[in-house]
């Protein structure tokens, strides 16, 4: 399975991750050959078979919907690389 | 004479002999003396660590210590733990602190165990090396021309080498079977859902699971104990309840039927490492135990599998990565768009990109179907070969890795010869059974892992079976001399 640039730069915008033109032609090669060997997998014969959902056939567990945490904004924050007044900054969306 | 393990360690404490404050202080110094040759550790955290052991000195004057009070241990670096910087091995997480403990981290502090400091690991836990790492790669204490392994390769190092006597890790396709087995420690990863992933920094979330590194089942035993059970703030923990597993380990193996996975002693597999393997095997059979050949037909596509299902889910993980709210944030981007971008070029390292790109594709619209779908049918076929198996035997066995082993940078420009190195562990962690790698011989002086594998929360029997080969085998006694 062979990608080719525009590929590689089409899946890294989707994945709004910027490649760098020194990074571009080893990505392409290493996607190719992983993809290579992925693609082993089309031969077997899935036939009737359920896709895995949950390794040990467990059902997704639900709690009553009541409030269970406290605000905190500031603790959080406190990570943020750009806040004012408790709000995100980021640069300008809307002219 | 050799190294005190936890257990020792424990009984010590108990008896009045040592304190926690000297242990701590043992191990500190241990590390700085130490580190510099292995790079094991990312953040030592020798000030939290003293006043964590002061106060566990001081639980046990008054009365209240349990077996894990005042021992010093590692936590890898995925784990979140408050105030303390946690980077999981990446650039995009420098300077990130915690507002919260993981819930590991916040049992084992429950139970009285010290955190001297946070192993370094693979970037994202993407690795089977340790060379992906933002902090530089571990250096394996049995070659520092080799690899210890990963992506918990700091936690295998930091405990092979004798600077702390126990460590935590996370297991998404080996990641701390294949470093035990490499660095010559006993590692165990646990049941999907059977220790708490809540403040685990998420891989795959329908792989990783939390385990520990250790000298010997005996000391992993003890902290699995403590570090397992439901957590309401994981909505894929196990509702199950947690045997002792200390008190589980001296179990006869009489009448056990240990099934040899007849797939995993293929071309790929080093010879020294079969015939250590298979002497291993017929220390069990001395013990009672009844060998009995399998085979797990499908389990040749579970490398293929792997690279779809957990890339995939990493994408998706990922993707909170974003450079607004926690973590790196490029300086000079002019647009929002930008700022994503930007950020992740600069946060991520090459292999997470690999990951990210893979997973990203798989999941694309036209390509669904044929990549992720289809793995997700071969994941079923996987776990029923494992089922099938498990009807007929008790447990399962084989070699960890296919070689001891390998120099830096050997296998670095190869991400798919890297990827092979997982092909007996991955198998386990796509069905999500418990899984253990202990110690069982050496080739041209490199350490050689036997691996159990059991039906899900047989982790019990897996640690019974570790323990007993260990009564009957002194390879987990052997330690690398100190550079």
């Amino acid at each position: 399975m062979a990608l080719s640039r525009q590929d590689v730069e089409h899946i890294a915008d989707l994945a709004r991750l910027e490649i760098g033109d020194d990074e571009i032609a080893d990505m392409v090669a290493k996607l190719s050959q992983i993809l290579g060997m992925v693609a082993e997998l089309g031969a077997a014969d899935t036939s009737g078979v359920e896709p895995m959902a949950h390794p040990l056939e467990m059902a997704q567990r639900l709690r009553p919907d009541e409030v269970t945490e406290s605000d905190h904004r500031e603790l959080y924050q406190q990570n943020a690389p750009d806040v004012v007044d408790g709000l995100y900054r980021v640069p300008k969306v809307i002219e | 004479m050799p190294r005190p393990t936890l257990a020792e360690l424990s009984r010590a404490l108990a008896a009045g002999e040592t304190s926690s404050r000297e242990l701590t202080e043992a191990a500190l110094a241990r590390i700085a003396a130490g580190d510099e040759r292995l790079n094991a550790f990312i953040n030592v955290c020798a000030d939290e660590a003293l006043a964590a052991a002061e106060a566990a000195d001081r639980r046990r004057e008054r009365g209240e210590a349990g077996p894990l009070t005042g021992i010093p241990i590692a936590h890898k670096d995925i784990f979140c733990t408050a105030g303390i910087a946690t980077t999981c091995g990446s650039r995009m997480l420098e300077n990130f602190v915690p507002p919260y403990d993981a819930t590991v981290v916040q049992r084992l502090a429950d139970a009285g165990v010290v955190c001297v400091g946070k192993t370094n690991m693979d970037e994202f836990a993407m690795g089977s090396s340790n060379e992906t790492s933002y902090y530089g790669p571990v250096r394996n204490p049995w070659d520092v021309e080799r690899s210890p392994g990963g992506s918990s390769g700091g936690s295998a190092a930091a405990v092979a080498g004798g600077l702390v006597v126990a460590a935590t890790g996370t297991d998404t396709g080996g990641s701390i079977r294949q470093p035990a087995a490499l660095c010559g420690v006993t590692g165990i990863k646990p049941t999907y859902g059977r220790v708490s992933r809540w403040g685990m920094i998420a891989f795959a979330s329908s792989l990783d699971q939390g385990g520990v590194l250790a000298l010997n089942a005996e000391d992993a035993a003890m902290l699995l104990t403590a570090m397992s059970g439901f957590d309401p703030r994981d909505s894929t923990s196990a509702e199950e309840p947690v045997p002792d597993y200390v008190a589980a380990l001296h179990g006869e193996l009489a009448g056990r039927r240990i099934g040899i996975v007849r797939e995993f002693f293929d071309d790929g597999l080093d010879a020294g490492c079969a015939a250590a393997v298979r002497e291993a095997l017929g220390v069990l059979e001395s013990q009672g135990a009844e060998l009995v050949e399998v085979s797990l037909p499908k389990i040749g596509l579970s490398v293929p599998t792997y690279y779809i299902v957990a890339p995939a889910e990493a994408s998706s993980n990922l993707s909170r990565y974003d450079g607004i709210r926690f973590g790196y944030r490029h300086p000079d981007a002019a647009t929002l768009e930008e700022l994503y971008k930007l950020t992740r070029k600069e946060g991520f390292g090459a292999e997470v990109k690999r990951r990210i790109l893979t997973g990203t594709y798989v999941l694309s619209a036209g390509y669904y179907d044929a990549y992720y779908l289809k793995a997700q049918k071969v994941r079923q076929l996987i776990a029923d070969d494992f089922r099938r198996a498990f009807a007929e035997v008790d447990l399962l066995a084989g070699p960890t890795v296919p070689t001891p082993a390998f120099r830096l940078g050997e296998k670095l420009d190869d991400p798919v010869q890297m990827y092979l190195n997982d092909i007996y562990t991955i198998g386990a962690n796509l069905a999500g059974l418990p899984a253990a790698s202990v110690p069982c011989g050496f080739v041209d002086g490199l350490p050689v892992g036997l691996q159990l594998i059991a039906p899900a929360f047989g982790e019990a029997l897996l640690l019974n079976a570790a323990h007993r080969y260990q009564q009957a085998s002194d390879w987990h006694h052997a330690q690398p001399e100190a550079g």
